[in-house]
């Protein structure tokens, strides 16, 4: 234990020594965190969208001309069949479509209740969920606008579809993104690089003549890399809880947990990449092309996992960001429990030993 | 574990080192694959010995080393370090040797006193040992206040005589040094072979390979590898007159010439 301290504590010298790598460790991942933030709070504006009015009533075109004239929305063009409609969504021409039945006007002016549709390309999710809030508002400003006084307001009720991506993933996607990647990064780079940097300087060598286990190496290396993955965890937290306002549905303590079990995992890939590599430039490589890059585009932090082509579903899979940023989505954004990501941590845990046999075995191999 | 280590270390001289060398091969051989690396070399080394260990480069001068401490296995042969099987005993050897390889090999970014306190650590020296040894050490080193200094920022030739006490401090039966004098000016180099005779003196064995043919007149016997054979083996006064030499240099020459093995 004497010399395994010896050597966390060595670790901790050369990253407090390194004021870059300092910087990239603690500063970086806030700085994305805020960055991908404010950069989500997309204006919607000018946003092209269509009608299939079946109704042609008044009211449905009053309430077309006040969609229209509003800032938000540009009517690119009607529509008479569901094919057209989903059509012009596939080739990008609009956003947004609202649907309004024949029988909307007589409803309203006999019942004062009438239902529409409104479809929204979900591909983006937080753009959908934008543009919706805003179609429903002005729907809401026209039935308290064009109710007849003498009677209870209109009530129309609007049906939303969201095309593309039905579960509407939440505006707040990024942050469990951010931690997948941040833990990713500072795990799977910086330890990596950290034993190869030994190797290059050659005082691997001295290591390896020395009674000390390879073993003793490997894990001295991590421990210092875990405990600074936790802070930036509990600071990406703060942040986006208390500056960008997300909300934490779920235990926190279930979160940490699973920010741990996905830290192992990082960190074993990490020693693997570092147990096939002989450069620090090999290493970030691997680590930087073969891992962020996936990472980023695969596991759901961009793009829809469920919209993807099969082949690149399986690929995702092999991912342990993807695994965590849907187990870590479950409890921080839906608030779910235990119960709803023991798969997920089943398997990301089933990884890390996996790669921790595997690198253990090719570390003594090299000898 | 730790107080083990410095048991086994003790006992080890009266009863797993019976010839009392302390370095002894027999047709010690590595290939890897078809190219035989080391071929059947055999040679004995005696306690508190400076034994050179001279080769043109690709001659198979590191892989014999890397065999001797336990990096390598030996793929036929005998061989025994401090006492203890090269094959069986890697841990023993390992407690019982120091190394210097020839990039300086301390950890650049930690002061001359921590990585001392860091290698003290590793060969499970107790904290007041540390002390005392790091002190006598940084005396006979002559640092004052660089003591605290980064290692990146000392002059080579200090740096080297850092890597080289870092390398004794836990007080090995033998010290493996790795061309230790590369790049470094003769006056450094002068001062560096005195530390190698006061650990000598001291008991040390020192097992150096070099690419200087003065320093090669510093050793008490050395051996010149030829592709991956031991060629001649004696002290540097033999060798001379056996192949009727002024100085090793000429030695050196007159068998790197038969060397068949070419290396791009």
């Amino acid at each position: 234990m004497v010399r395994f301290s010896i050597f966390v504590k060595k670790e901790f010298l050369h990253i407090f020594r390194d004021v870059r790598t300092m910087l990239l460790l603690l500063a970086m991942p806030m700085i994305q965190l805020i960055i991908f933030g404010y950069a989500i709070t997309n204006e919607i504006k000018n946003t092209p969208f269509a009608v299939w009015n079946e109704s042609n009533c008044n009211p449905a075109t009053q309430l077309i001309q006040k969609i229209n004239g509003s800032q938000y929305f540009d009517l690119t063009g009607y529509y008479t069949s569901v094919g057209e409609i989903n059509k012009a969504f596939q080739q990008g021409k609009i956003k947004m479509a609202v649907i309004i039945p024949n029988q909307f006007g007589n409803d309203l002016f006999h019942t004062g209740k009438a239902d529409l549709q409104i479809i929204a390309d979900a591909s983006d999710p937080n753009e959908a969920s934008a543009v919706t809030s805003y179609v429903q508002q002005i729907i809401m400003q026209f039935q308290q606008e064009s109710s007849p006084e003498k009677t209870i307001p209109y009530a129309i009720r609007q049906e939303v579809k969201m095309l593309y991506n039905p579960q509407s993933e939440s505006a707040y996607n990024f942050v469990p993104g951010i931690m997948g990647l941040v833990l990713m990064l500072i795990c799977s780079m910086m330890t990596s690089i950290s034993i190869v940097r030994e190797k290059e300087q050659g005082t691997m060598e001295i290591l390896l003549v020395s009674p000390v286990k390879p073993i003793f190496i490997v894990l001295s290396k991590a421990v210092p890399y875990f405990l600074i993955a936790m802070i930036d965890v509990i600071s990406i937290l703060l942040l986006s809880r208390f500056l960008l306002h997300v909300p934490i549905e779920g235990n926190i303590f279930l979160i940490l947990l699973l920010c741990m079990t996905f830290t192992l995992s990082a960190l074993s890939l990490g020693l693997l990449i570092s147990s096939i590599t002989k450069t620090q430039q090999a290493a970030m490589l691997i680590s930087g092309i073969g891992l962020m890059l996936p990472t980023i585009l695969l596991s759901g932090l961009i793009f829809q996992i469920e919209n993807m082509p099969l082949i690149l579903r399986l690929v995702s899979d092999i991912l342990p960001a993807k695994w965590f940023i849907t187990a870590i989505k479950d409890v921080m954004i839906k608030g779910l429990g235990f119960t709803a990501i023991w798969q997920e941590c089943a398997i990301l845990t089933g990884m890390t030993v996996f790669l921790l046999f595997v690198s253990i075995k090719r570390f003594k191999n090299r000898l | 574990m730790k107080s083990s280590d410095n048991h086994i270390t003790s006992s080890s001289d009266s009863t797993g080192n019976p010839s009392g060398f302390m370095i002894e091969t027999g047709n010690l051989t590595k290939k890897f694959g078809d190219f035989t690396a080391v071929d059947h070399i055999s040679f004995q080394v005696s306690k508190g010995e400076i034994f050179g260990f001279l080769g043109a480069n690709g001659a198979g001068k590191t892989t014999a080393m890397r065999m001797l401490c336990g990096l390598l296995s030996p793929t036929s042969g005998k061989g025994r370090v401090a006492g203890f099987d090269i094959y069986k005993e890697q841990d023993n050897i390992k407690r019982n040797i120091g190394y210097m390889s020839q990039r300086f090999s301390l950890y650049e970014d930690l002061t001359v006193k921590e990585n001392m306190r860091l290698f003290g650590g590793i060969y499970g020296m107790d904290n007041k040992d540390i002390k005392t040894k790091t002190a006598d050490s940084l005396q006979e080193l002559g640092l004052g206040s660089e003591q605290n200094l980064l290692v990146k920022y000392l002059p080579s030739g200090i740096k080297q005589k850092v890597a080289f006490a870092v390398s004794v401090f836990h007080s090995p039966k033998i010290v493996f040094l790795d061309e230790p004098t590369g790049g470094v000016d003769p006056i450094a180099r002068r001062k560096f072979w005195e530390m190698i005779y006061r650990a000598s003196e001291q008991g040390i064995t020192i097992f150096v390979t070099t690419h200087y043919m003065d320093e090669a007149e510093y050793c008490n016997r050395v051996s010149m590898m030829v592709d991956g054979r031991i060629d001649a083996l004696d002290s540097p006064v033999n060798l001379r007159t056996q192949f009727n030499a002024r100085n090793m240099d000429e030695v050196f020459r007159s068998l790197a010439r038969k060397a068949k093995r070419i290396f791009p």
